[in-house]
């Protein structure tokens, strides 16, 4: 394809779009999926052909539309009238769907509020939950179809390669470093700075890996962007490969997403059909294409240097860095790992210039991030926000507080690795330096909200046995310290645990972050220290009566 | 918690072909797979999740003869596949059902549902029943938080569900005719 290509074949792709009066978009990922998104798109095609109004209503699939627990979600697009968010759609209510309010609208009317079947299946899109949303890796879930290349082209798909195709690798690794995007996988490092040092190195061979491991329990992130937009994924890897020289890319994607994994290789066929990969993309000559390799369920393969083990078809073992894989990597070449969330930004920035970028956030984190809001939380789902933003705004405003008359006591960022942030400290801003400050950190984009019926020892002790049972064993920090600390937050939760066994706990704790090999040994312990350092009461409450007292 | 994560879900297969008895697969099915990724370096575990998507587990013979058409040693195979959750050793059940253990199901009750099961079905987590219908197994979480509590059973997500009523999912497993066909047709194939 020739770069002029894209813009012909998104303007056929509009033009078709404009053709039809409505569009009906339903959520396509798994989660919507299972409650039955594939009947409801068969039968609102199948209903609007027996009303003879497919030539008028286009109905397609598109990425998760954040909502989960209201799902299937459908989204109404027309010319005439406001959008419309149905929610809790089934299969059969295809029919009373296109009657009550596809089939009226077309014929001019407006449909204001909503009555009848339909009363309690509509969404108001003013709702905070949508309006505090600021979407970049999320912009095209809702409206388009994850599985058509066109669609992807017709919202500027792959201009960004496009632009990166007239840049110098050294002129793209500072556009990255401008926009201050840093590492969405957790850890936060500058992706500019990641791509510059891999630059550097000398070598005939480099590879890009794109992490989709996503192992954090009660996270999907990164699940929905590979299911609701792979070739912005895969745009973003082809930007990394050109600031890097790399020559060869690596999708490592959880075996447990078998719908991101099919997703994501119809996507790279497409691309390939269509020359932006494989040989001569876009016709510039270039060079390079991608495999795909499978997780088999090991959280320690998010840290990168278990990773390459991986994908190198070993166990899933951290190595010591340096040499890092910016030097060493996958079979000893430079190697470059970015998380899913990561690759999606990076051809909005270059199309829309590092400055756009850097205007959303604070003074050390950048943009936007994707999280998935889970526990005891009304809105359950995934929410794009600015950084910056407040948790309170987050839990509170967004995500509707418990939805219960149970009161918000906390929430854990991070996933395993993270924190627990306790409710007096919500005003605080989403940032990478802020959460750090708490004791907790960004992690992946888990938030798992608490309320005060819920014991925070419980919480922590489920992320440890987490950690002890994903721990690969190589170091001892890890292996040993996560199972003593384990035993003794069970003689706690017993009550047979004494002060001298919270002592402890801090002080192994301390040990494991200081020894381990890799993150997931240093950070394993941040849970139970930080429901120590917030919540010391709840453990000493279940102490041993006497030890108490002598306390 | 061992949590050997569903096996269902693998890429190519929607769902094994595993019979309770699964004899191995056939000797040329398993060289031709050998062959398919023996030219791709480090693919070992790319050959097993295609392998356990064929017969629903990694059984001892067929990964002996894999390692020899591989050249890869048995010592080898065994040590990735004991590492990663997601490889079985066992033949798993007809029915796998998979109990999300994510922390969001975790908060909403996973637990219950989990010994609920256990109950109903008379096995621990991480066994079959004895006439092998069905298989309970705690896995990692399975991404789709907004549905907590949850359970895959052979693939298939049953959302929001209520953690006091095991048994209405056992009924609903066994109602779910378009799965069984699914399966059946898998089978026939």
């Amino acid at each position: 394809m020739k770069p002029e290509e894209l813009e012909i074949k998104a303007a056929a792709e509009v033009a078709k779009q404009q053709a039809f009066d409505a569009r009906l978009v339903c959520c396509s990922s798994t989660g919507c999926q299972s409650s039955g998104a594939s009947e409801i798109i068969a039968n609102l095609k199948a209903e609007l052909k027996a009303r003879q109004l497919d030539t008028k209503v286009q109905v397609s699939g598109t990425g998760c539309m954040g909502l989960c627990s209201k799902g299937p979600l459908i989204r109404m697009t027309s010319k005439t009238q406001k959008d419309i968010l149905f929610s809790d759609i089934k299969p059969e209510m295809a029919a009373v769907v296109i009657d009550r309010v596809v089939a009226p609208v077309l014929g001019g009317a407006t449909i204001e509020s909503p009555d009848g079947e339909l009363e309690t299946h509509f969404l108001d899109l003013d709702e905070p939950f949508f309006t505090m949303q600021d979407r970049i890796v999320l912009e095209n879930n809702g409206r388009s179809d994850p599985e058509k290349l066109e669609e992807y082209l017709a919202h500027g798909g792959y201009q960004g390669l496009r632009k990166a195709l007239t840049m110098s690798a050294e002129e793209i690794c500072k556009e990255l470093l401008d926009s201050g995007l840093r590492g969405r996988g957790g850890a936060g490092f500058p992706t500019g700075l990641k791509w510059d040092l891999t630059r550097k190195v000398q070598s005939d061979v480099k590879y890009v890996i794109c992490n989709g491991d996503e192992g954090d329990p009660g996270a999907f992130m990164d699940r929905s962007v590979l299911e609701g937009d792979p070739h912005a994924v895969i745009e973003g890897m082809l930007i990394a490969a050109r600031a890097m020289n790399s020559t060869n890319g690596v999708f490592y994607i959880r075996a447990e997403y078998p719908l991101a994994v099919e997703r994501v290789e119809k996507a790279l066929r497409q691309a390939r059909a269509a020359g932006l990969v494989g040989k001569n993309i876009l016709d510039s000559g270039w060079a390079f294409d991608f495999e795909i390799r499978l997780g088999a369920g090991a959280f320690v393969c998010g840290e990168e240097t278990a990773l390459i083990a991986s994908v190198e078809g070993k166990r899933g073992t951290p190595r010591p860095r340096p040499p890092f894989p910016a030097v060493k990597g996958l079979w000893g070449f430079p190697t470059c790992v970015n998380n899913v969330e990561t690759l999606a930004n990076v051809s909005r920035i270059l199309l829309r210039g590092a400055p756009w970028f850097a205007g959303k956030g604070t003074e050390k984190s950048k943009g936007t991030k994707v999280f998935a809001l889970t526990g005891k939380i009304k809105n359950n789902g995934l929410v794009e926000v600015p950084m910056g933003i407040t948790l309170r705004e987050i839990v509170e405003t967004i995500g509707g507080g418990t939805g219960t008359e149970r009161k918000v006591k906390a929430i854990q960022t991070g996933g395993p690795s993270g924190g627990m942030i306790p409710e007096h400290q919500f005003d605080t801003p989403m940032s990478y330096e802020h959460l750090q400050k708490l004791g907790s950190m960004m992690g992946s984009g888990g938030l798992i909200v608490i309320d005060d019926k819920d014991s925070v020892i419980e919480l922590a002790r489920f992320y440890l046995d987490f950690c002890v049972d994903e721990s690969c064993g190589k170091c001892a920090p890890c292996r040993i310290g996560g199972t003593q600390i384990l035993k003794m937050l069970d003689r706690i939760v017993d009550g047979t645990g004494t002060t001298e066994d919270i002592r402890k706990i801090r002080k192994v704790a301390k040990a494991m972050q200081k020894a381990s090999l890799c993150a997931l040994g240093q950070t394993a312990p941040n849970p139970i220290l930080s429901a120590l350092k917030h919540f010391e009461s709840e453990f000493t409450e279940r102490l041993q009566p006497v030890e108490t007292a002598k306390a | 918690m061992s949590t050997p994560i569903d096996v269902t879900t693998t890429v190519k297969v929607a769902a094994p072909k595993a019979a309770p008895k699964a004899a191995p697969a056939p000797k040329d099915e398993i060289i031709a797979l050998a062959q398919k990724w023996k030219k791709k370096r480090g693919s070992l575990i790319m050959a097993l999740h295609d392998l356990q998507g064929r017969l629903g587990y990694v059984p001892r013979e067929s990964a002996m003869k894999l390692g020899r058409a591989m050249d890869v040693p048995l010592a080898r195979i065994y040590e990735v596949v004991t590492f990663y959750n997601y490889f079985k050793l066992e033949a798993p059940g007809k029915y796998i059902i998979s109990v999300c253990t994510g922390t969001a199901c975790h908060i909403k009750g996973s637990n219950q549902l989990l010994k609920g099961l256990e109950k109903e079905l008379h096995v621990s987590e991480g066994q079959s029943t004895p006439d092998k219908e069905y298989h309970l197994q705690g896995v990692r979480c399975l991404g789709c938080c907004g549905l907590a509590p949850l359970a895959a059973v052979n693939g298939k997500v049953y959302g929001k569900l209520d953690t006091s009523e095991s048994h209405y999912l056992i009924e609903r497993i066994q109602e779910d005719k378009p799965m069984v066909a699914a399966r059946e047709e898998i089978a026939a194939e």
